[in-house]
């Protein structure tokens, strides 16, 4: 039977997924050896448009599977299932140095995907596909509760698994781009993990007061979680990224309060004044400011403000006194902290120290700073504001497109299973549940 | 609700197990995943799931289980011993539910808003149970999401008043041209519109078409121009494809669509769905039927049509044997599809949907009724599966 070209069929399958799921991108119906274009787009809400696409050909058989056959070009290349999500870019005549983060995880990312004849690099959105479908990428799971915190000075947002629990807790610390993050613990949430996303550089108390938080607001948080209901106080971890990391390692070593399970620290590092406060961290950077270098493009490039690594054992957590298991993770093209100096200072002191059974360290060739949830664009560098100067910057993250990208995914899968492995009893890492990620 | 009791080490440091749904949002004709992990090896327990639909009914359905050595219960690998379904069924928790003990009989559950997700809470509990699930507290639980609309859609949604009624057409996201459908439903009347937006969800242009209201049977006038007119409204649609426009009735529906295609000079159909063929059926319109076993040689289109035994709202069986005898002498025989499923019941809808062996149905002469649908549960919703995908890849081959 004839089969129109107007009857190309495009599947996405699963339509509604989960941010960290991947999904099946089929087309079919098309004449063997055909050239079409896949297309993605993507409108943030902060109304820019992201667009990405992959060259393909399509088999004896009249398809095109994306989990399965190469894209011969586009914004990526090679066998990529989720490629079409992690090269998103800006749509030529945006802004420059963008980057992508859903600050609203309570609507889903929306992306359209459609189907292009032959091999198309530009001008998509003046003509008509052969085929398109919209897809929805959720950061909460359904019957995940969102629960803003404001008690006890705090700026924070909970989120809790459905279900009556108890659920182990997690504090969710961000770094130097302040403001309330939330995906991240949105995400957690939804596999399992009753999550805090916590704002310590812009919460309303240093909105208001222009006063910095002190150690014992963390402390609070901690608390927070502790006592809720739901929450198994034996079973509380910390996640950090970047200067989130600083507070992770004080936290974990030196706080009297903070009871750790465990804890994950990725791309930051544990040099700082030991006895210090978030802003007396940021003043001993600052006093660092004029190893800051700047590249062709002038972004700046931060990493040696903590390097050398000192041996001043004031200026670095004594990781050696880590009672809980450490989750590692650097991304070797870091440029904006050095991650992997401070990780292999790190190993040095804990084999010293005798704890390094603690230590699993994941790294990343090709990887920039910005080790997030998997399958969102990849920003290189992007527009920063500094916290203290409050000058606005390009920074340059480091890493490659599809190499971070690859990381992002590892990094995430292993951190679940992880944080599982140690905060669920008896647990086993065999991970079934997370086999679709 | 557990009281934090400091230095109670009876107060567990016991995690609760994880329960997954996979995928949590997922069309109603999806298949999904329900995994429980972390649970004591070897204990039994119970998967539970509920419902509260739009006329604040609860259905439910459960299955008992035993976990395995590593403390995992997976609903689609593994068995249930007893409860709503038994043996090896993925989608038992769904298809298997039923309104809770002490609800009104006679109640269908059938979703009226197309724009919200179905929403059906899966949890598991400890132990063998049979009742009383809403007052215990279960070891987890997890939401879930059916929807009868794929994202973004309708993207095109008409409404077209003609008389009194009005028309829906759900188009998927896509810049087209679509094949379309005409879906006709049975003697309950009223606007239906779930099986169009799911229909929609899979690519073809579907009008919903309401012919009368619930209990207004005798009284409307069911002319050809009325259904002529809705398929060309379909047909002519600048998306649509016109040579690619088929029509898809359940019982009644099918009644009227079988003489539609067989009698019609105006409407020709690319092809034909009726879900339970023609019978003498004695309480609706009898003038329809008794010209129509005279006419199915007419038909020259693909015909597909799904029946069952143990039908006890018509007496179908027999009706589609006659049916292909008429057009074995017609010589058109080659255009039908029979799919029988023994045991099935009356109602075939898309699947993973609760089976009815009887609702509440309102007459003619708008008295309110109990109609035994008749059925097996089991049965009723292999068929469900089975002829829904027939059904879909059958249109794909003709639209």
């Amino acid at each position: 039977m004839d089969r129109k070209q107007c009857c190309v069929k495009l599947s996405v399958q699963p339509s509604r997924g989960l941010m960290d799921e991947k999904f099946i991108i089929l087309v079919q119906n098309v004449f063997p050896g055909f050239q079409l274009t896949l297309h993605a787009l993507y409108k943030c809400d902060d109304g820019h448009s992201w667009e990405a696409f992959a060259h393909h050909a399509a088999s004896a058989i009249g398809t095109v599977n994306v989990s399965e056959d190469p894209s011969l070009g586009g914004t990526y290349s090679g066998v990529e299932p989720m490629g079409l999500l992690w090269s998103l870019r800006p749509v030529p005549g945006s802004k420059p140095w963008l980057r992508m983060r859903k600050m609203n995880v309570r609507t889903p990312m929306v992306v359209t995907i459609s189907v292009y004849p032959g091999h198309q690099t530009e001008g998509f959105l003046d003509q008509v596909s052969l085929a398109g479908v919209v897809v929805e990428r959720w950061y909460m799971a359904p019957g995940v509760r969102r629960i803003p915190i404001t008690e006890a000075g705090l700026t924070a947002t909970l989120f809790l698994p459905p279900g009556p629990g108890p659920f182990p807790g997690l504090l969710d610390l961000w770094g130097g781009g302040a403001k309330l993050v939330e995906y991240r613990s949105a995400l957690l949430a939804s596999r399992g993990f009753a999550s805090l996303a916590l704002d310590y550089l812009t919460p309303k108390v240093t909105i208001e007061t222009g006063k910095m938080v002190d150690n014992q607001y963390f402390e609070r948080a901690y608390k927070v979680l502790e006592q809720h209901p739901q929450i198994l106080s034996s079973r509380i971890a910390i996640i950090g990224l970047s200067l989130g990391t600083c507070i992770t390692f004080k936290m974990a070593v030196y706080s009297q309060v903070a009871k750790l399970r465990c804890i994950v620290c990725i791309n930051g590092s544990h040099v700082q004044p030991i006895d210090g406060s978030v802003e007396q961290i940021l003043s001993f950077f600052n006093k660092n400011a004029e190893k800051n270098r700047f590249n062709n493009e002038n972004q700046v490039i931060c990493r040696d403000l903590l390097l050398p690594i000192p041996t001043d054992p004031s200026l670095k957590v004594d990781v050696g006194q880590l009672q809980c298991p450490l989750l590692l993770v650097v991304g070797e093209d870091d440029q904006n902290w050095p991650a992997h100096e401070s990780a292999m200072d790190i190993k040095e002191m804990m084999e010293r120290a005798g704890n390094s059974h603690l230590l699993t360290l994941l790294s990343y060739p090709n990887a920039g700073h910005l080790i997030e949830p998997p399958f969102t664009p990849f920003a290189k560098a992007s527009a920063f504001r500094d916290i203290s100067s409050r000058q606005m910057l390009v920074a340059l993250w480091g890493g490659e497109t599809a190499a971070h990208s690859r990381a992002q995914e590892d990094a995430w899968r292993k951190t679940l299973v992880f944080l599982r492995a140690n905060l669920y009893a008896g647990a086993n890492t065999d991970a079934t549940s997370f086999s679709n990620l | 609700m557990m009281a934090k009791v400091i230095g109670l080490s009876t107060m567990s440091d016991t995690v609760a197990p994880m329960l997954s749904v996979f995928p949590s949002r997922a069309l109603v004709d999806e298949n999904f995943k329900v995994v429980v992990e972390n649970l004591p090896p070897g204990s039994p327990v119970t998967l539970h799931s509920l419902h509260q639909c739009e006329d604040k009914h609860y259905w439910e359905a459960y299955g008992h289980y035993i976990s395995n050595h590593r403390g995992t219960v997976s609903v689609t690998d593994d068995l249930s011993f007893g409860g709503t379904y038994t043996g090896k069924e993925a989608m038992g928790l769904l298809w298997s539910m039923r309104p809770v003990p002490g609800s009104r009989e006679g109640l269908r559950l059938r979703k009226r808003n197309v724009c919200s997700p179905l929403l059906v809470n899966i949890s598991v509990y400890r132990g063998h149970v049979v009742e009383g699930f809403r007052e215990q507290a279960p070891l987890a639980s997890s939401l879930t999401e059916r929807w009868y609309m794929a994202p973004g859609g309708p993207c095109f949604y008409l409404q077209v008043h003609y008389l009194k009624n009005y028309f829906l057409v759900f188009f998927s996201f896509c810049p087209g041209p679509f094949p379309g459908l005409l879906d006709v439903w049975g003697g309950g009347g009223g606007l239906v519109e779930y099986r169009s937006a799911l229909l929609g969800s899979h690519g073809y242009a579907s009008l919903a078409l309401e012919y009368f209201a619930p209990g207004e049977l005798k009284s409307s006038d069911l002319e050809f121009n009325y259904f002529e007119t809705a398929f060309n409204i379909v047909k002519d649609h600048p998306q649509v494809m016109p040579d690619k426009v088929g029509i898809f009735g359940l019982s009644l529906g099918a009644s009227l669509t079988l003489l539609l295609a067989a009698e019609s000079s105006i409407i020709k159909p690319s092809c034909c769905v009726f879900c339970y063929s023609v019978s003498n059926m004695n309480t609706v319109h009898k003038s329809f039927f008794l010209v129509i076993s005279f006419k199915v040689g007419r038909i020259n289109c693909p015909v597909m049509v799904v029946n069952s035994h143990d039908d006890q709202n018509m007496a179908t069986v027999e009706s589609s044997e006659d049916m292909a005898q008429m057009m074995r002498a017609a010589g058109n025989l080659h255009l039908l599809t029979r799919l029988y499923y023994p045991d099935a019941g009356h109602l075939i809808e898309p699947p993973y949907t609760p089976h009815f062996r009887a609702t509440k149905f309102v007459k003619d002469t708008k008295e309110k009724v109990i109609l035994l649908w008749g059925g097996q549960t089991k049965p009723h919703s292999d068929a469900q599966e089975d002829s829904w995908k027939k059904i879909l890849a059958f249109l794909e081959q003709n639209l």
